[in-house]
């Protein structure tokens, strides 16, 4: 029963040699494989949901060792529907990457695809920071090799930059972990909690230095500024299926700081008291200026979205910066949100950049089927810039709402609007050369070079177009079923807080406070 | 021998951090090479320094003994750092053969606004 815990990691772990060795010289059994573990694991996160949503903290030991010696996995709300939102996007992702033909432009996609899931849900579930760290390194090494898949000069050079900044980051992971059991001689992250909750203020100073490098480490992973510069770049030049997934990735930063820096250092621990909030609220509303300027200033396509992927983090942490329950949920429903807005418009991308040629945002001759592109990317970029009906609406709406306390409310509500003001001009100034001035333009030049003949690509399939739909839908869902999602986040959060509750259901009875 | 390890430490930051920072594929491999020494030296050293003390305690007598968690926290990271610098050469290589430079900016045009924020 305990053991469906850890089946999210085992299952892509145990599936990724198969495909890596066995099916490697035949695309569609490693599709067919790929395409059932990743449903296999949505079935599994959806049993995962079901056992959380009592509201219980569910602890699996790994070897059956007790909890401050033994790794633990742990699950609670929020790693059950973190776990969820990956293998719903691993789906997604995965059905495009067949249907358009990107798992065969490099060897080992489906392979390296399902590491990438174990490494991603991992981190999600695991209650030991060392193993966090570990986890982080089987995400990014996937990561790595998913981000050159296909090759070619500017991706291998976007690729090069990405591994240095994220070895650099996974150091000073290091650093931090290696000062932190220095000072509190434990890596268990409930245990962690409750030794640094007896660290008296004056003697704090080595735990404060570990607390703001994990806040740097996670920082770099959520394209926070000042560390968020390399992402525009790398997701810019990553196949588009990659980049769609990646959108999972900046959530595993935004996830680490609230499991971490809520629990760990959150509020009511003495030794670390105020130190988060006032880093993490700035940077977060300078990442959401950056998106907003970045949309407005993008001349390509993809980095357009890119930045849009920022400003959307921005968001999501300056909710997470407050620290309090109602700022969590609401933070919590705009991460799901982001999630999928930031894989519908990717995946969208990537067929109109396959059907351009260019991602240049400018006018060129449209191309067929221009209409029902012209219509998704509004509904994409409406779900990304925040605007009703789509769920993005709500969401801001719920994360100003939460943002009331007199102390942030000029600054937060200043830069969220602003930014979406921005988000929405940006977008539709895209969309409007990219689709509509687009057919004004006859271009008798490329038609008459013979070569658009063969040049020209296929009519959209069905099955092509079958991911974006479903991520609107995921969008679509989110708005219609708000209440009750709503809901199941507030719970999430009231979980997140009750710090006492999670050390007591992962240490035992009795050292809860 | 605080002293040696905590300078020496110091030392492989320092100059971790000026290799990296000259954006050649070479030294920025050389540099991370030397960050993961120092952060390994520094998990290592986490668990108190001790000489000639076994890392499990005695059943006879003296309670003296190493904490044994860093040391295979270590061997993790070792292991780790190694398998990520072998990920690294193969693609600062591939890049080198791709782009005919071993620069780690992106300077290239055409991708627009990305390559302005990334490189800076």
């Amino acid at each position: 029963m305990m053991h469906w815990i850890i089946a999210p990691v085992l299952l892509p772990a145990l599936l990724a040699p198969v495909i890596g060795y066995v099916m490697r010289h035949d695309i569609t059994l490693a599709r067919v494989a790929s395409m059932a573990g990743a449903v296999g694991l949505l079935g599994i996160a959806v049993h995962l949901v079901v056992m959380a949503s009592g509201g219980e903290t569910l602890v699996y030991r790994l070897g059956d060792w007790p909890a401050p010696f033994g790794i633990v996995l742990v699950l609670d709300r929020l790693s059950a529907v973190m776990v969820l939102l990956t293998a719903i996007l691993a789906v997604i992702v995965l059905w495009h990457a067949c249907a358009s033909g990107w798992d065969r432009q490099g060897r080992h996609f489906h392979a390296i695809f399902q590491f990438q899931l174990m490494g991603v849900c991992g981190a999600f579930l695991t209650g030991d920071i060392f193993n966090l760290f570990v986890f982080f390194e089987i995400l990014l090494i996937a990561s790595y090799g998913l981000m050159i898949h296909g090759g070619g000069r500017e991706r291998m050079r976007a690729g090069l930059q990405y591994v240095v900044i994220n070895l650099a980051g996974s150091t000073l992971f290091l650093f931090a972990l290696a000062v932190l059991y220095a000072s509190t001689g434990t890596l268990n992250i409930a245990d962690l909690a409750l030794r640094l909750r007896e660290i008296p203020a004056d003697e704090a100073a080595l735990v404060r230095v570990a607390a703001i490098l994990l806040m740097v480490v996670f920082a770099v992973k959520a394209a926070l500024f000042p560390v968020h510069f390399w992402l525009p770049g790398t997701y810019s030049n990553a196949p588009a299926p990659v980049a769609a997934f990646f959108a999972i990735m900046t959530k595993v930063g935004a996830y680490s700081i609230i499991r971490i820096h809520n629990l760990v250092f959150g509020p009511g621990v003495e030794a670390t008291d105020g130190l988060m909030a006032g880093w993490l609220f700035p940077g977060a509303v300078v990442t959401i200026a950056i998106g907003a300027l970045g949309v407005m200033g993008a001349r390509q396509i993809l980095p357009l979205v890119s930045f849009a992927v920022v400003g959307s983090m921005g968001v999501l942490l300056i909710a997470v910066a407050s620290f309090t329950p109602a700022a969590f949920a609401a933070g919590l429903y705009y991460l799901v949100h982001s999630t999928f807005a930031a894989a519908a418009l990717f995946l969208l991308a990537d067929l109109v950049l396959h059907r351009r040629g260019s991602g240049a945002l400018a006018t060129l001759p449209a191309t067929a089927q221009n209409g029902l592109f012209a219509a998704l990317f509004f509904g994409a970029a409406i779900g990304i810039a925040g605007m009703p009906p789509l769920s993005g609406f709500l969401g801001k709406l719920l994360v100003l709402d939460a943002l009331r306390a007199p102390e942030v409310i000029v600054w937060a509500w200043v830069s969220v609007l602003a930014g979406s003001l921005l988000t929405i001009v940006g977008f539709a100034r895209a969309g409007s050369v990219l689709f509509w001035k687009s057919t004004v333009v006859t271009a008798p030049a490329s038609a008459s070079t013979g070569s658009s003949a063969q040049d020209t690509p296929a009519p959209v399939t069905t099955a092509e177009l079958v991911p974006v739909f479903a991520a609107l839908a995921m969008l679509g869902a989110l708005a219609a079923l708000a209440g009750p999602v709503a809901g199941y986040f507030e719970a999430t959060a009231l979980q997140l807080f009750d710090h006492a509750g999670y050390i007591e259901s992962v240490l035992g009875t009795g050292r809860g406070e | 021998m605080e002293v040696v390890v905590a300078s020496s430490i110091g030392v492989l930051t320092a100059s971790g951090i000026y290799l990296i920072l000259r954006l050649r594929a070479f030294p920025v491999i050389l540099g991370l090479a030397m960050l993961s020494y120092a952060a390994n030296a520094l998990l290592f050293a986490s668990g108190r320094l001790a000489i000639n003390m076994p890392p499990v305690l005695s059943k006879y007598g003296e309670a003296s003994y190493t904490d044994p968690l860093p040391q295979a926290l270590v061997l993790t990271a070792i292991v780790i750092s190694f398998g990520m610098t072998a990920v690294l050469v193969m693609v600062a290589l591939a890049s080198y053969l791709e782009a005919g430079n071993d620069e780690v900016n992106m300077d290239a045009p055409g991708t627009g606004a990305a390559d302005e924020k990334a490189g800076s």
